[in-house]
């Protein structure tokens, strides 16, 4: 395996983005709304491209913009359609988010004259080539260093996020515990889904511009799954799955150069496996965790058996 | 004007309700309900399944829409006096797996008050902690709350209401399904509350000890059927009126309270 | 713009190059629309989201299985197969977690779909950068690429709805169970864990036979949106399935067609949209649950409850606790009307004026009080006594009372029968020569002064 600079700042930038969503993923895995990262992640398409089509340009600012509020708007009508409709709320997020995704798709294919966008940039993200944007190049101990756009960027989400979660911890703690009892003390939960929810829309929209939104979807569940079965506090819960988070984008990255060579194939996409790493350690977790680990429940099981 | 205002709140009752209610779809689940609960008395509410009790206190917390009626807490809409009020959820609502320990649970009787972006001070959970001393689980406030019994996990809720340093507490189902020791030590919270001045609604199934542990009465059965000091209204006819005459429990607590008089 | 002679050329399916197309998702449309019903009822429409994001690793997978067996990589039953291979592997990954850990469903399908389809895309960042895979027909998966099909992909896609439509329509009974009452069929003796493989498999089978039609995103919206629509018409299973097997099908008619006459526009995504419109409509004007339907229901309930609190309150009034036979008709004022319940004014003055449309009531001296008319009388007469045998009834049979109570009913002699409503009305005879009205109300009837 070769490593040069710009693998580093690949493996920044990835942990970057991987933080930043797995922050806010706790609070989504414990209200029990994880699917709404794919959701989201999904439906910010159309977004997207009306943002394209009406300034045509790649302006990252108007796309931001766009995507953000089609990603918030996602949360809104999967809230109306299981309110106002009585459907399951499942349901309701699948309706929104595939009808967005095809509208999305739709624009796209008709602006295609004058717009160059690929849909698949949005799932994959172009990973390996965000180091060469280069905006700052600040000297340290003497070294240049040549730091990326998009790193500055997500720098700036994951800081933002990290103050939400601890600013809020208190809110957010009691409004995924208990929304009735949070609301019956003044908190307003419905306040806190909404803030939350924006949060991830801009969240995903920030970092899939770069790494794409397969990274967005597994980084935003699985980290904090994973720390889920790891403690039973939240803050270290929290941290934790944060650490999870950096762990899987630093070996995504690096097995994303190495194991396709042991069947002597090239490399292959980090973001992809990225997921796959987040996942081989959920799996190992699951299975050796020394509370909740399947191992550790059979176990006690068959003692209890006996 | 203002001080006006707080005095004449401070006379009325904790509790008033005027002409509640509540239907879902076509059909009524409580209705015309008018009741006024007087302060500083350990009320029950007390009536066969689907007789609305869960609805009743769901509606006095805002948590269900209403149909029509006014209720009144201390003089007031609810939105006004939130902070006095305190509210003790059933059990089943809860996602046991949630990664927070008892202390943190009772700890969150205080968020109400702390307001946004206020953290949880030293002496909150000092407070905390006092609480979870006495309902006796002193020992077990770092542990995570599935692993607590299930009298345990409802003695920790009590603690939390304790902490909330309310004025009126609505329970819901406090003795469901736990031990006696719990049942024991949540009569005595309750009664430690009511010397406190508090006033205390809580859903009771168990008819045999109504006289026993609540000194007011509410009899419900869609609408009230009878509301008052328990050895008024405790009686074998109203228990008749509210579950219908094929209890034959009812006639041994009626006769409890004939005896205990 | 395409000639109005074009258009019914392809809807009826006459134009060669569309009919494979179209009949190719009305097929697709109402199996999704079957299987989705039951995925909705089970409340796992997420599992299709789940499934058709897992059968990505399956595809990239089978297709360097072919390329290393010395093929090209283009055989669509071995992609299809290794698809339903991970798909299923997905699902049972997602029921593992679920039963074996502390993580909750939604967590468990998040996990699965987002781990399998991060292997899919790094398996096809593999493949693209090998010399002999074009990995260009592979990318059709995700978005699909209904325009490309051939003859084979037909008869592939046929043959699998048609033997899942035929097997779901003969298993419907265990299937309706399984969705109504898990364990009332485990009680029964019926094989529950296999019949619900069985109903994972389908479905894994119709999306993996949508895959190539309309890609894993949008196959998503397939599995849902007709059975979330179909829901709002009816409360029957076997009428909702019909319909949503209806609704799947005509949005693949009308999708597929309408992309067929205009240039560029994906067939995958405009079926999607019209699924969605579809949707909508159902969602407000559905016959059963609809938002509209719910609403006119709720603001009548509202009203003839006014109503009725309006004739009560103008008969008790007029009784003034006093046990009578004959009443005499006399204004009431606003003001008393207003004392009894807590009605704003505001909305007082709409029941009566209700009230007065109806002829119910009119108003004599125009200002301050009110009079029921003769009609009024006999409905307010109606309504109290209604009102006092479902008191009477829920006091006397409490235990079996609460469930069956309807006071909205015009008639209480619907709901409890002639025979129950003469005992009751013995009773309160009962009351009234002991010298009350009514079975003795816990609270103090207000006069309203």
């Amino acid at each position: 395996m070769e490593w040069y600079s710009i693998d580093t700042w690949i493996v920044v930038i990835a942990a970057l983005a991987a933080g930043a969503c797995a922050l806010l993923g706790n609070f989504l895995v414990l209200r029990k709304m994880s699917m709404m990262g794919d959701a989201i992640s999904h439906a910010v398409l159309p977004g997207l491209a009306i943002a394209f089509i009406v300034t045509g340009a790649r302006a990252s600012l108007s796309m931001f913009i766009g995507a953000a509020i089609a990603g918030v708007l996602t949360a809104v009508f999967t809230q109306w359609i299981s309110r106002f409709g009585k459907v399951d709320e499942g349901a309701s997020m699948g309706i929104v988010f595939t009808t967005l995704f095809a509208l999305g798709l739709l624009l796209i294919v008709q602006g295609a004259d004058h717009v160059d966008l690929d849909p698949s940039c949005v799932l994959y993200g172009a990973i390996e080539l965000t180091p060469l944007d280069v905006v700052w190049r600040p000297t340290l101990f003497g070294l240049s260093i040549e730091v990326p756009r998009t790193a500055l960027v997500l720098a700036g989400v994951t800081l933002f996020n990290a103050v939400f979660v601890v600013a809020f911890f208190k809110e957010l703690r009691i409004s995924s515990f208990d929304a009735e009892l949070a609301t019956t003390m003044g908190i307003d939960s419905k306040l806190m889904h909404y803030l939350l929810m924006t949060l991830v829309a801009v969240t995903t929209v920030a970092c899939f511009e770069s790494v794409g939104s397969i990274i967005v979807i597994a980084m935003l569940i699985v980290p904090a799954a994973t720390a889920h079965l790891l403690t039973d506090r939240l803050w270290l819960m929290v941290v934790l799955s944060v650490l999870i988070a950096i762990g899987s984008a630093a070996l995504g990255h690096m097995s994303a150069l190495t194991v396709p060579a042991w069947f002597g194939f090239a490399d292959t996409s980090t973001s992809g496996m990225m997921a796959v790493m987040a996942g081989l350690i959920f799996s190992t977790v699951m299975l050796f965790a020394p509370k909740y680990g399947v191992l550790q429940r059979f176990v006690k099981r068959t003692q209890a058996v006996k | 004007m203002q001080i006006e205002e707080t005095a004449i709140a401070c006379k009325s009752p904790p509790l008033t309700i005027r002409d509640l209610t509540v239907a879902y779809h076509r059909k009524p689940v409580i209705w015309d309900i008018d009741l006024s609960i007087p302060e500083g008395k350990l009320v029950s509410i007390v009536g066969p399944n689907g007789a609305g009790k869960s609805t009743l206190i769901k509606a006095c917390l805002d948590l269900i829409p209403r149909t029509s009626g006014e209720i009144n807490i201390y003089g007031q809409s609810y939105k006004k006096m939130r902070n006095r009020v305190g509210y003790v959820p059933q059990r089943e609502t809860v996602d046991w797996d949630f990664p927070v320990s008892a202390l943190d649970v009772v700890a969150m009787g205080t968020y109400g008050k702390l307001g946004w972006f206020r953290r949880v001070s030293k002496r909150s959970k000092a407070l905390s902690m006092e609480a979870l001393e006495r309902v006796g689980l002193a020992d077990y406030a770092h542990r995570q709350i599935s692993q607590l019994s299930g009298g345990q996990q409802q003695r920790t809720f009590l603690a939390r209401a304790l902490v909330q340093d309310a004025d009126i507490y609505f329970m819901d189902e406090p003795f469901a399904a736990v031990d006696a020791a719990t049942e024991r030590a949540i009569v005595e919270l309750l009664k430690e509350l009511q010397k406190r001045g508090k006033t205390v609604l809580v859903v009771h199934h168990d008819l045999a000890t109504v006289p026993q542990y609540f000194d007011w009465t509410v009899l419900l059965n869609m609408r009230v059927v009878a509301a008052g000091p328990t050895d008024e209204v405790f009686t074998q006819e109203n228990l008749r009126r509210t579950y219908g005459g094929k209890l034959t429990l009812l006639t041994q607590a009626a006769n409890e309270v004939v005896q205990s008089r | 713009m395409p000639e109005l002679s074009d258009i019914w050329n392809v809807l009826i399916l006459r134009d060669y190059n569309t009919r494979l197309v179209v009949i190719c998702t009305i097929l697709l449309g109402c199996a999704c629309g079957l299987m989705g019903g039951f995925l909705l009822l089970r409340k796992r429409s997420l599992m299709g989201d789940t499934l058709s994001h897992a059968t990505l690793p399956g595809v990239g997978l089978s297709f360097m299985l072919l390329v290393a067996l010395g093929g090209d990589g283009k055989s669509l039953p071995i992609l299809l197969a290794g698809a339903g291979i991970t798909g299923v592997i997905g699902c049972a990954a997602v029921l593992f977690i679920r039963e074996q850990t502390r993580i909750k469903d939604d967590a468990a399908m998040g996990i699965v779909l987002s781990v399998f389809f991060g292997a899919g895309v790094a398996i096809l960042g593999v493949i693209q950068k090998m010399p002999e895979g074009s990995a260009a027909g592979l990318e059709s998966f995700i978005y699909g690429k209904t325009a490309s099909m051939v003859m084979s992909d037909f008869h592939i896609l046929v043959f699998i709805t048609v033997c899942v439509i035929t097997c779901s329509l003969l298993l419907f009974k265990e299937f309706r169970l399984l969705c109504f009452d898990e364990n009332f069929a485990a009680v029964l003796g019926w094989p529950v864990k296999f019949l619900d493989i069985l109903l994972l498999t389908f479905i894994t089978a119709v999306t993996v036979a949508g895959l190539q039609a309309v890609g894993l995103i949008l196959i998503i919206a397939f599995l849902i949106t007709p059975a979330a629509a179909a829901r709002f018409w009816t409360n029957q299973l076997d009428r909702m399935l019909m319909l949503s097997a209806l609704i799947g099908a005509a949005s693949g008619w009308i999708g597929a067609s309408l992309s067929a006459f205009f240039p560029r526009l994906p067939a995958g995504a405009v079926i999607v949209l019209v699924a969605a419109l579809f949707f909508v409509l159902s969602m407000l004007i559905g016959t059963e649950r609809g938002v509209m339907i719910r609403s006119l229901r709720q603001s009548q309930l509202e009203k003839r409850m006014g109503r009725q609190h309006l004739l009560r309150a103008l008969y008790e009034i007029m009784e003034g606790g006093r046990v009578t036979e004959e009443l005499n008709i006399r204004t009431v004022p606003f003001r008393q009307i207003r004392g009894r319940r807590t009605w704003s004014d505001r909305q007082l003055r709409d029941y009566i004026r209700r009230a007065y449309n109806e002829g119910l009531v009119e108003a004599p001296n125009k200002v301050d009080s009110i009079l029921l008319t003769e009609t009024g009388l006999v409905e307010a007469k109606q309504v109290t006594r209604n009102h006092r045998l479902w008191e009477m009834y829920l006091i006397e049979y409490a235990d079996v009372a609460t469930s069956r109570v309807d006071r909205d009913a015009d008639m209480v002699e619907h709901i409890l029968g002639d025979k129950m409503v003469t005992r009751l009305e013995n009773k309160l005879q009962a009351y009234r020569i002991a010298g009350s009205l009514v079975p003795q109300s816990p609270h103090p009837i207000d006069p309203g002064d």
